[in-house]
């Protein structure tokens, strides 16, 4: 018993120790102190030469201004999709489709964007000659556009599935037929009804992963490299070469930057949370004007428009990257490669075999091991009455808050200073502390939500909380904890820097390698890694998705509950 | 900014002096006993970081790997970079957390800005390089590059692996004749903007495009060796920023965006997007050709009046756990067999660093026997290789750069 009432303190202490301690490592350079590189004294020149930077107000705006733009787009789109077809086959299609696009690494996402909408992509490959009269490409500046355009349809694109996700789950605790029953009564639209009744409830759930979202999408690297401007880049890809400069003393100045990057995460957040409030203002006099409908059709459009096109971009864009995979030469304008071989696959399969077992060994570790921690905080919660505050819920996340290029060198120093290896345990422990956000993310409402009298039932029947545990609530739970265990298992093939830093490079995974030679460009070795990187993550959620139909073949009230 | 950053480096490195005092330590292997350094390095793994992002490099690594498990005994893993910069981080932050064994990186690819600051931070174990017992085939008297990495001598703390010119290449079914001088370029991105790019500075090959540009406007180009002072740098660079605010508008979409590495700009090839690009490698639009990268019809051609040569290196950081397996590897890389290999177009491509007249007649067949594919120039065709210029020039045409056209629109 003891053990598991102390599980949510070693639970925040796995995840902010690593976090403040790598905090702390990015800000002594930033402040000058660097004893490898002869910082010893504090000093305000690392943040003098970041001001200095002539790029900076742009880098910071474009960061701002693409965070916020792909954050609106997702939820928007999230939102109008699941007002308008929530019940209906278009929904149950689209969930189908979009679950597992949760799995495909953001990289990968934005990679097969690129190909897509490029002027020399598939798009314009398969309408030209014919329809637009091109030879060659055209000279348009799609990719890379100043304003960030495609980066912010990239980041939203990959952000769309995971919003609607936790969408689903929060809607059956916002009791939405019901609600949606009265407003449509009361002559509501099915959209406006849903805005007006349903949406403030659900918000009030999803705002945690909002959040992360907003954060993640201002320090997104890699698929800022891809689709972002680079004259200059945002912030964070800014730092990032900063912190890759063979001039070494551009290390205080990258310290620096990734202290302004978590500043300007902070102050955005507070921005959002300001807008939501005079949001939340507008909306109960937009909702007690009486309105009962507001551009149904329009609205329901829109939003099976978005949530389509969003699924279609990341799809396609896969499509296209296996079709490379398999290609001969392929040049402009043909819609098709001249010709098609196993060649590439031959070639680069067989390399992929060792960092393929090594992927899957490190997150089966990473997300029992969250599974496990989650599971005991929420037991533990459960049986001593513990009142989660929502302060220690924010402490859960920081780690989806705080950039990683903020605090990852600080704790990969950390690491070392400790004399921890470059073994496989430091970087399962470095997974952890992204992947056990996510569980807890996913595994938490569900779980609260599971009513407990099937437990004073049990324990009238004589059972002890531990069999309980065992027998009732684990089982009768098995979906959500499966799929929490496929998000988890998701979130660990995904890590690159949280990989590379604390295992030397002596850890190789597919994303370590995806990312290695996308660095090369080859669209061919790209597809291959790419398309085994994709089917290791969207094995174990259709797993997730089957394994309790198969479990509770004879149980009819058990199936489909994930 | 890089001037600020100069000065805050200038102000530490008294603090770095004092950490380049480095001991030999007791258990680092002598590389003068070479049988020695044989037997200790048996049963090592040596995890050389390098580059990852090419095919044909990789499996070359995966070959050179092959070779040196089967005869010497010692295994080869090949840790792939995005950046070579990930592996001095890494030493760095060894080096902080005080871990002066037992490092993670054992050799490294490396050459010019990263050499220069990992040996100038203390860094690199050595000297070793001119104790392998291959060294006496290296061609030091005739490519200067293999002992002075961007000017700054090598001292033994690096061994060459390869050659690399500067070449550029062109696709004859778009451009039959291409431009072979930087005003000849001008001119013809004029008549046809928006077909030449270069990748972003400090990419570098961008900045090497951004040298070799400087090295044909310069009223004089011997001041490159050296470092100049700032009505120096200004009269000499002031050629080169009139050359670029002129083909920066011509450039692919205006200049306005860029590819941002030389394998990215060989994609923009490949789709038919650029007409013409600049390269390091003179061998790599055959292995790229040989690849289905790039359609059959490029060939490579040069500058009139030479292009920058240089080496590409392996060192050994001063923390590495493998050392004598490190020193082994190094030694299969410049023998004449692995040269060889690397040198055929179809593996590499790569120019060799050893002196023909040093080997003995039957390694010399083996170069003799290449065929260096439809796309690589000879080396009487390849011209004069001229010397790097000293780094000063680099770091400063970089951030001149950045400020002119990388940030402002």
């Amino acid at each position: 018993m003891r053990p598991l009432r102390a599980a949510p303190a070693l639970t925040l202490a796995l995840m902010l120790g690593p976090v403040l301690a790598g905090l702390a490592g990015t800000l002594a350079p930033a402040l000058g102190v660097l004893p490898a590189l002869g910082g010893h004294t504090l000093s305000l020149a690392p943040a003098r030469a970041l001001a200095a930077w002539p790029g900076l107000w742009q880098a910071v705006a474009l960061s701002v201004g693409t965070g916020l733009a792909a954050t609106i787009l997702a939820l928007v789109t999230v939102t109008l999709f699941a007002a308008g077809w929530t019940g209906t086959r278009a929904m149950a299609l689209l969930e189908r489709l979009l679950s597992p696009l949760l799995a495909v690494p953001h990289v990968a996402a934005a990679l097969g964007l690129a190909f897509l909408i490029a002027p020399s992509g598939w798009i314009a490959r398969a309408l030209s000659p014919w329809a637009t009269g091109w030879q060659r490409p055209p000279d348009l500046l799609i990719l890379q556009d100043p304003l960030g355009l495609a980066m912010i349809a990239g980041l939203a694109a990959k952000e769309i599935p995971f919003l609607f996700l936790m969408t689903l789950a929060a809607l059956p605790q916002a009791a939405p037929a019901r609600r949606l029953t009265i407003a449509r009564a009361l002559g509501y639209g099915r959209t406006t009804g849903w805005l007006k009744a349903v949406f403030p409830a659900v918000y009030a759930q999803i705002r945690l992963p909002v959040y992360a979202v907003l954060a993640y999408s201002m320090s997104a690297v890699d698929v800022a490299i891809v689709l972002g401007p680079s004259t200059p880049p945002p912030l964070a890809v800014q730092v990032v070469r900063w912190m890759s400069d063979p001039d070494l003393s551009l290390r205080f100045q990258a310290a620096a930057g990734a202290i302004l990057q978590l500043g300007l995460v902070l102050a955005v957040l507070a921005l959002w949370r300001l807008g939501e409030l005079a949001a939340a203002r507008l909306g109960r006099r937009w909702a007690e004007g009486g309105a009962r409908r507001l551009a149904e059709p329009l609205l329901r459009a829109a939003g099976l428009g978005l949530a389509a096109l969003a699924a279609a971009a990341v799809i396609l864009g896969l499509a296209g990257l296996a079709l490379w995979s398999i290609a001969g030469f392929w040049g402009f304008p043909d819609a098709l490669p001249d010709g098609i071989g196993l060649r590439s696959w031959a070639r680069h399969g067989p390399a992929l075999i060792a960092p393929a077992r090594e992927t899957l060994v490190l997150a089966a570790l990473a997300t029992a091991l969250a599974l496990a921690l989650t599971l005991a905080c929420l037991e533990a919660e459960h049986r001593f009455g513990l009142a989660p505050g929502s302060r220690s819920l924010w402490l859960l996340y920081l780690p989806l808050l705080v950039p990683q290029v903020a605090f990852l060198p600080g704790l990969q120093t950390l690491a070392l200073s400790l004399g921890a290896g470059t073994g496989r345990g430091t970087v399962v422990l470095a997974h952890l502390v992204f992947v056990l956000p996510y569980v807890f993310l996913a595994l938490s409402a569900p779980w609260r939500a599971w009513d407990p009298r099937h437990a004073t039932v049990a324990a009238a029947l004589g059972a002890g909380p531990g069999r309980i545990f065992r027998t009732v609530r684990l089982p009768m739970l098995l979906a959500p904890v499966l799929t929490a265990a496929a998000v988890g298992f998701a979130v660990s093939v995904g890590q690159y820097l949280p990989t590379l830093l604390p295992g030397g490079g002596r850890i190789r995974t597919l994303t370590t390698e995806a990312v290695a030679l996308a660095a090369g460009g080859d669209r061919r070795i790209i597809g291959v890694t790419v398309l085994v990187q994709t089917v290791l993550v969207a094995a174990p959620f259709a797993l997730a998705l089957a394994a309790p139909r198969l479990v509770f073949r004879h149980r009819r009230g058990m199936r489909g509950a994930g | 900014m890089r001037l600020t950053a100069s000065r805050l480096a200038r102000a530490c490195l008294p603090g770095l002096l004092t950490g380049l005092a480095l001991p030999a330590l007791a258990a680092d292997p002598d590389p003068a006993d070479w049988p020695a350094v044989l037997a200790e390095a048996k049963g090592q793994t040596v995890y050389w970081n390098a580059w990852g992002g090419a095919a044909a490099t990789n499996d070359f690594i995966r070959w050179a790997a092959n070779e040196v498990g089967d005869r010497y005994g010692v295994t080869i893993e090949h840790v792939k970079l995005a950046d070579t910069a990930d592996a001095v981080s890494r030493v760095l932050a060894e080096k902080t957390a005080g871990k002066d064994t037992g490092g993670a990186v054992d050799l490294v690819w490396i050459n010019g800005a990263n050499f220069a600051a990992m040996k100038e931070a203390g860094l690199l174990f050595g000297p070793w390089a001119g104790d392998l017992p291959n060294w006496r085939f290296v061609d030091t008297e005739g490519k200067p590059a293999v002992t002075a990495d961007f000017t700054v001598p090598t001292e033994g703390f690096e061994s060459p692996w390869a050659m690399a010119q500067v070449v550029f290449y062109h696709d004859t079914a778009r451009l039959a004749e291409p431009p072979k001088t930087m005003p000849a370029l001008l001119d013809w991105a004029r008549a046809h903007p928006g077909r030449f790019t270069y990748p972003q500075p400090p990419d570098f090959l961008g900045t090497t495009f951004l040298k070799q540009a400087l090295y044909e406007l310069a009223p004089d180009p011997s001041v490159l060796q050296t470092p100049a002072d700032e009505a120096g740098y200004d009269a000499v660079t002031a050629p080169l920023w009139a050359f670029l605010d002129d083909l920066t508008p011509h450039l692919w979409r205006q200049g306005r965006a860029y590819p941002q590495t030389g394998p990215q700009q060989l994609q923009l090839m490949a789709d038919g997007e650029i007409d013409l690009a600049i390269s390091f490698s003179p061998g790599e639009a055959s292995t790229a050709i040989a690849n289905g990268q790039l359609p059959d019809t490029v060939r490579t051609f040069v500058l009139e009046g030479g292009t920058i040569g240089n080496a590409s290196f392996v060192a050994i950081p001063y923390n590495a756990s493998a050392k004598a397996g490190a020193m082994v590897l190094a030694n299969f890389l410049i023998s004449p067999e692995a040269q060889a290999h690397a040198q055929d177009p179809d593996i590499l491509g790569y120019g060799t660093v050893l002196a023909m007249d040093k080997l003995a007649p039957e390694d010399r067949a083996r170069f003799e026997a290449l065929d260096l594919g439809i796309a690589t120039l000879s080396p009487a065709e390849l011209g004069p290789a001229l010397p790097e210029p000293h780094p000063y020039w680099a770091t400063r045409i970089e951030a001149d750069w950045t400020a002119r056209y990388g940030t402002a629109r």
